[in-house]
């Protein structure tokens, strides 16, 4: 049994509904007048972050916080390299001062596999993003969100998202949100359709278990969610698509295209919002959109990886992935 | 002493045979030969090869002596049953001049483990600018003949056009490094499907193939031979036999690790697999071995590319691309090649040691086992099965992704000129 969460495809499908579950409860906390367990005391966890990233950081942190563990923030901008110092001695350093879990974010993809397969450290490692590979508590907390929503927030424990129609448009090629998306919800039961410029979907695509379209507006109607992801304006430099406003017409979402959509659908976002690029205001602030729910179950479902992994004497997820190394 | 009899060797893979060498020649080939005065090496049914010839080697001196140099790099390659190699141009400073390249001819000269033939840069610090004095490097002691940027591609066309015709004055030849730059900025590893599953920049098979379609159709329309690196694709592969036939002088090469390693390897994120041009899908690989059985690519070379620890312990991105290959390229030919049927012990001769002498022009090298032929030679334990142990190597870097991996073959003795440099398995 490993302790790891590398890859959402790590994940059963009952990991993932026991993950989601627990998170269910770590809701109920945020609720209390002391939004506290004492799960972790005396435990220590290193947010390992080499990659700007404010409101992952400040998540893991609060989860962390609320489980009663001890925090250490250790931000590193920039590739180990240029700084001179390896990831290997990074991370050796700091489980030398005691750590007992690893949160690492990286902008190398396949940073956090390394740490957790190299033997450099034995402390379990929690992936919060590797470049454009996988961000799977985000994942998890997209699939908290609409189970929440699309089936509830009691009603759906125990359930996974079966049938559920889940749309992800925009930059697939560099979204590790979408990969991490496209195999928990696979894995959950859910119908993933990708939607972007070919040239925004990588090449070898075939073999994910989803669709690809081309086209946002014949897709919209058959959406239960329908996820945006962040188009970096800089794309179009390297001829992703010709402009910015070709763009939003294009693949953007606006008023109209949120028309369409049935009336339970929910507009989805992992933030940053680049508004007026991949989704405007009035879609942004609008009641269907989840985006400021997503943060509140980010903390939830953060919390109940932690607890999972390091809160009982047995790990409660398995690893298949990690486990054949 | 200097007779040396090796007594009941495959001569190629055939039946066994004495081959008495005197001095640096090998005097008689025969059965029953007289032992008299001579010191015998018994060959017991191993296949004796002609000495090893490798025109793809990076030896790192000067300037990367961490990882390897001539001295350590010569070492190696005896070992892996060679007696002469093709030092890549890529030093610091980079080997562009005649004084560069005739200290890298002298060090090879000095460690006396097999001869070392450099190859000059084609442009000034390999930056694809400006031809680099590619006469004066011919004419130097070095008499360098081989001309490769490689590391780099010779992306210009007019560059790469002027190279191809510059070099027909004395006979010399163009090795590409075939890689488009624009289709590779911030490539990782061959894009596929495991790229797009790991999240990892891509390296298309076009990007190659663009460059050898390009540089083949330059070479016939200057009436000029190019040779290609490290062929990596099918589609690359049909390019060549396509220029082949329409009577195109060009000759490919393929490494050992391209032979048998894909890019599913990749998924361990572990750098060791980390290399330039990347491993490539099941679908290659045959198309590869394909090709080397029919001739279409020519030759085995084995892009030997030492890296210190250091820069292949970290996270994929930040680790330097390129494997070891001297000491395992003739294990993984037996394995890939010969034990498939798709080449006898002849056709290995001819795949890494007759034609890649030939390419780089080396005289003395290549040779049939024969009277009268400088003595350079290779017996081969082909019944030995191992695992490889990178703790071995006389290598001075242990960047191998065979680490473990069963594979057939061990070189036991290596002959550079009549003289031992391998004997039972170790250094002389």
């Amino acid at each position: 049994m490993k302790r790891h969460l590398i890859s959402a495809a790590d994940l059963t499908r009952d990991d993932a509904v026991l993950i989601l579950d627990t998170a269910e409860e770590m809701a109920r906390v945020a609720d209390r007048p002391i939004k506290k367990l004492p799960a972790l005391r005396g435990r220590t966890v290193c947010n390992l972050f080499f990659e700007d990233s404010t409101r992952t950081r400040i998540s893991f942190e609060a989860a962390e916080k609320r489980l009663s563990a001890d925090v250490i923030n250790f931000a590193a901008k920039g590739s180990s390299v240029s700084k001179g110092e390896s990831l290997k001695d990074t991370a050796q350093t700091l489980e030398a001062m005691g750590v007992d879990a690893v949160v690492i974010r990286h902008g190398a993809s396949g940073a956090p596999y390394r740490l957790a397969t190299s033997g450099w450290i034995d402390a379990p490692v929690i992936n919060a993003g590797d470049g454009t590979h996988q961000h799977p508590t985000q994942a998890l907390l997209d699939a908290f969100t609409m189970r929440r929503r699309l089936v509830g927030p009691d009603a759906g424990l125990g359930q996974d998202l079966a049938g559920k129609r889940i749309t992800l448009v925009g930059d697939v090629l560099h979204s590790r949100v979408a990969r991490s998306n496209v195999d928990l919800l696979h894995t959950l039961g859910a119908e993933v359709t990708l939607v972007a410029p070919p040239t925004l979907v990588p090449v070898g695509v075939e073999t994910w278990p989803c669709e690809v379209s081309y086209d946002l507006d014949s897709v919209l109607p058959k959406s239960d969610a329908v996820m945006m992801l962040r188009v970096q304006r800089e794309r179009m430099n390297a001829a992703f698509f010709p402009t910015e406003r070709e763009y939003s017409r294009r693949y953007g979402l606006d008023g109209d295209r949120m028309a369409r959509m049935p009336e339970h659908a929910i507009v989805m976002h992992p933030g940053p919002m680049v508004r007026g690029m991949e989704i405007t205001a009035e879609v942004a602030d609008s009641d269907r959109c989840t985006v400021i729910e997503q943060v509140a179950n980010g903390v939830s479902i953060r919390m109940a990886v932690l607890y999972l992994l390091l809160g009982g004497n047995e790990p409660a997820l398995t690893n298949p992935r990690t486990e054949e190394k | 002493m200097s007779k040396i009899l090796i007594r009941g060797a495959k001569v190629l893979g055939g039946a066994p045979q004495d081959v008495l060498i005197d001095g640096e020649f090998i005097e008689a080939v025969g059965t029953g030969l007289s032992a008299e005065g001579a010191e015998v090496v018994e060959a017991d049914g191993k296949v004796l090869l002609p000495g090893l010839v490798d025109l793809h080697t990076h030896l790192r001196e000067p300037g990367r002596e961490d990882s390897e140099t001539v001295l350590t790099g010569t070492r190696a390659a005896a070992s892996g049953g060679y007696t002469a190699v093709f030092a890549m141009a890529n030093t610091f400073p980079v080997a562009d001049t005649a004084g560069v390249v005739e200290q890298v001819y002298r060090l090879g000269k000095e460690s006396g483990y097999c001869d070392v033939q450099p190859i000059g840069a084609v442009t000034v610090g390999l930056a694809g600018k400006k031809l680099a004095e590619l006469g004066a490097m011919h004419e130097s002691a070095a008499g360098v003949t081989v001309f490769s940027d490689d590391g780099k591609c010779v992306d210009d066309a007019v560059i790469m056009r002027r190279a191809l015709e510059y070099v027909k004055a004395f006979g010399g030849v163009v090795a590409q490094h075939a890689q488009e730059p624009r289709l590779t900025e911030g490539a990782q590893m061959n894009e596929g499907i495991v790229s797009a599953e790991l999240g990892l920049g891509g390296w298309p098979a076009v990007a190659e193939e663009s460059i050898i379609a390009r540089d083949v159709l330059l070479a016939e329309h200057v009436g000029s031979r190019v040779h290609i690196c490290h062929l990596s694709t099918a589609g690359s592969v049909e390019i060549v036999r396509w220029a082949k036939s329409r009577g195109i002088d060009v000759t490919a090469e393929v490494t050992p690790h391209h032979l048998l390693l894909t890019d599913e390897l990749v998924r361990s994120y572990n750098p060791v697999y980390k290399v330039n041009p990347p491993l490539r899908t099941e679908r290659d690989v045959l198309a590869l071995r394909q090709a080397l059985a029919d001739g279409t690519i020519d030759i085995v070379a084995t892009d030997h590319a030492p890296h210190p620890h250091e820069d292949k312990d970290c996270e994929w991105a930040a680790a330097a691309m390129g494997m070891v290959g001297l000491e395992t390229a003739l294990s993984v030919v037996q394995h890939t090649m010969v034990e498939t049927g798709l080449l006898d012990w002849a056709g290995v001769a001819d795949r890494m040691s007759a034609t890649p002498a030939r390419i780089g022009q080396l005289a003395g090298h290549g040779r049939p086992v024969s009277a009268g032929e400088p003595a350079n030679l290779t017996l081969v334990d082909s019944a030995y099965r191992g695992e490889v142990d990178p703790a071995g190597f006389a290598s001075r870097s242990r960047n191998t992704p065979y680490e473990g991996r069963e594979l057939p073959g061990r070189v036991t003795h290596t002959f550079l000129r009549g003289r031992a440099t391998v004997v039972d398995g170790k250094l002389a």
